[in-house]
């Protein structure tokens, strides 16, 4: 479905991919991670034939979307980081209209409207005008339009960003049947349980390149250890940090991370390690074991400093 | 350099069906906005001719040597005065409604997204800002004929296929500049520098020959005055037929010029 060699994005002297490769199958949903700034972003508006590729190779759909590009976007669905819904027209209005677009007779256009609104649970909304809709209604309507053209490819931009939990399960569960239903999924996202429940494979950016590529499991293992122990010893004081704690337990796990109120063991048995801290007496405030998650992972390819 | 950069020009749609596709859209946007239009387009300019061209004009001796031709300053005011309104038309339909679907909704960006590009998309909202400008000109023209101020029966049809011309000259220059704008602060520049010394002094109050040799010269050399001259000239039934050959030409080239300024400007903003 995508097929990428060597992709680049550049913004005058800014490279903001920096030659990728990736290759999506038919049927799979296909996830970019990373910062802000790792340039998955301008990948997905190169996928959308939206943005010009700067260097390498992309085919999509088996086209060129230099010289393809309309015949691209006929085919794929496209649910961006904003809304871009008309605010003044009605939820109705805005699927019609954009059906339209796509050339699809007036009849068959408003046949497919019923069925999504009510595939995305707006059927009672649908004379309501999209401003006074709350974000949930309105990501599901973007949802919901992004399909009005039957797509054989959905590409979706941190499709849940500042939805509540509620909403957020309704759209993935929405984003399941369209899966089970053989669209390709192709998703951006921050929310690293979004990724885990919804990527069959994904790669992790940062910086414009590709730093990990694999199945959330695949990843987890390769990047992490099975669980990780938290051990909470409190903030540290002004000017000091745990690192003199930390080296009484390097050898406890594969890895130690400090953090400003807290160690994290990395190791595959995470009671293990608290037994042994107890036995070193060392004496933390509060024991954490957990399973490794994405979140660990993530965190370790791409770094905690916050980026803007 | 990417081996894309020189490939062939991408396959798209005609631009014919781009902007059928669009239809719809354009159709609901009028259907919701058109009673907001009412007033500015209709009501305000018929209280200028009242004031200005009835009450003021009164004063003023309707002798046809100073007045272009006009044997009343209501003949010689009104039909620069529809022309000067296409361009505010013109103006008001491509500065914050552009700036509001480019940048604040986002709605380019949705059509974009779709076999659409930047051309069908400046062409459907151009084609629209024609339509507003063939309703308000038309209408007010209509308004105007039970005063008297048309010479001819085919003149007020001449004068009003000018002023829409210059209405879309005026569109294709502004949609391009706004597509170049980051805020909206350079509207205020463009009203205050632009539109508002334009409606004053290119002749629709006045024979732009009272502004001295020079400033006739300067104002001649506006687009405005390229419309108000042509829009009285076949009101007033006094046509220089060559002149008008250059009012005509010079409107159209800025209309063609305008159209490649718009589709380029639209294409660096929202395709890159």
């Amino acid at each position: 479905m995508i097929l990428a060699q060597g992709l680049r994005k550049s913004f005058g002297d800014f490279e903001a991919v920096k030659g990728i490769d990736i290759d999506v199958h038919r049927g799979e949903a296909f996830g970019f991670l990373g910062p802000n700034g790792a340039g998955k972003s301008s990948t997905m508006r190169m996928i959308a034939a939206v943005s010009p590729v700067s260097g390498g190779e992309l085919r999509i759909l088996g086209m060129d979307p230099a010289v393809d590009g309309p015949a691209i976007r006929s085919r794929l669905g496209v649910c961006p980081q904003e809304d871009t819904l008309d605010a003044e027209l009605n939820v109705r209005d805005n699927l019609f209209i954009y059906g339209r677009y796509f050339g699809i007779a007036k009849a068959e256009v408003n046949d497919r409207v019923d069925e999504l609104l009510e595939f995305v649970q707006l059927t009672e909304k649908a004379r309501s005008k999209v401003e006074d809709l709350s974000g949930g209604m309105k990501r599901r309507l973007t949802i919901a339009r992004s399909l009005i053209n039957r797509p054989d490819l959905l590409l979706l931009d941190e499709p849940t960003t500042g939805l509540d939990p509620q909403a957020r399960h309704l759209l993935w569960d929405k984003l399941f049947r369209l899966k089970q239903a053989g669209v390709t999924l192709v998703v951006t996202t921050h929310y690293m349980d979004e990724a885990e429940q919804l990527c069959d494979r994904l790669v992790v950016m940062d910086k414009g390149l590709i730093v990990a590529e694999g199945s959330p499991l695949a990843l987890i293992r390769e990047h992490s250890t099975r669980e990780v122990a938290e051990l909470r010893f409190g903030v540290a004081d002004e000017g000091e940090t745990h690192d003199a704690l930390a080296e009484k337990v390097a050898d406890l796990g594969h890895r130690v991370e400090v953090l400003p109120d807290r160690l994290l063991v990395y190791s595959d048995d995470g009671e293990e390690v608290i037994a042994k801290v107890h036995e070193r007496g060392l004496e933390p405030v509060a024991v954490l074991v957990r399973r490794s998650t994405l979140e660990d992972v993530f965190l370790r390819l791409t770094g905690r400093t916050l980026v803007d | 350099m990417s081996t894309y950069e020189q490939r062939v020009r991408p396959v798209g749609l005609p631009i014919g069906e781009g902007i059928g596709r669009q239809f719809d859209y354009w159709w609901t946007v009028y259907k919701r906005t058109w009673r907001g239009t009412v007033i500015s387009s209709f009501l305000s300019p018929i209280f200028y001719v009242l004031a200005m061209g009835v009450l003021l004009g009164g004063f003023i001796e309707g002798d046809p040597a100073e007045l272009e031709g006009a044997t009343s300053y209501l003949a010689f005011l009104v039909p620069g005065l529809v022309a000067a309104h296409a361009m505010q038309t013109a103006v008001g339909e491509t500065t914050y409604p552009v700036m509001g679907l480019m940048k604040w909704q986002k709605v380019y960006d949705s059509m974009l997204a779709t076999p659409l590009t930047a051309r069908h998309v400046v062409a459907a909202h151009l084609l629209f800002v024609g339509f507003r400008l063939v309703t308000t000109c038309g209408v007010f023209m209509l308004m105007l004929a039970p005063f008297g101020v048309f010479a001819s029966w085919w003149g007020p049809f001449l004068a009003f296929g000018a002023q829409v011309l210059t209405g879309m000259a005026f569109a294709t220059l502004v949609y391009g500049f706004t597509t170049r704008l980051n805020s909206p602060e350079g509207f205020g520049v463009l009203f205050r520098l632009g539109v508002f010394p334009l409606f004053l002094f290119s002749g629709a109050f006045f024979p732009v020959s009272n502004l001295g040799p020079v400033g006739e010269w300067v104002a001649k050399l506006t687009p405005l005055w390229q419309g108000v001259n042509l829009s009285r000239m076949f009101c007033v039934d006094n046509v220089d037929w060559p002149l008008a050959a250059v009012n005509v030409t010079v409107l159209l080239a800025i209309t063609v010029a305008g159209w490649f300024w718009s589709v380029s400007g639209l294409t660096k903003r929202l395709v890159h």
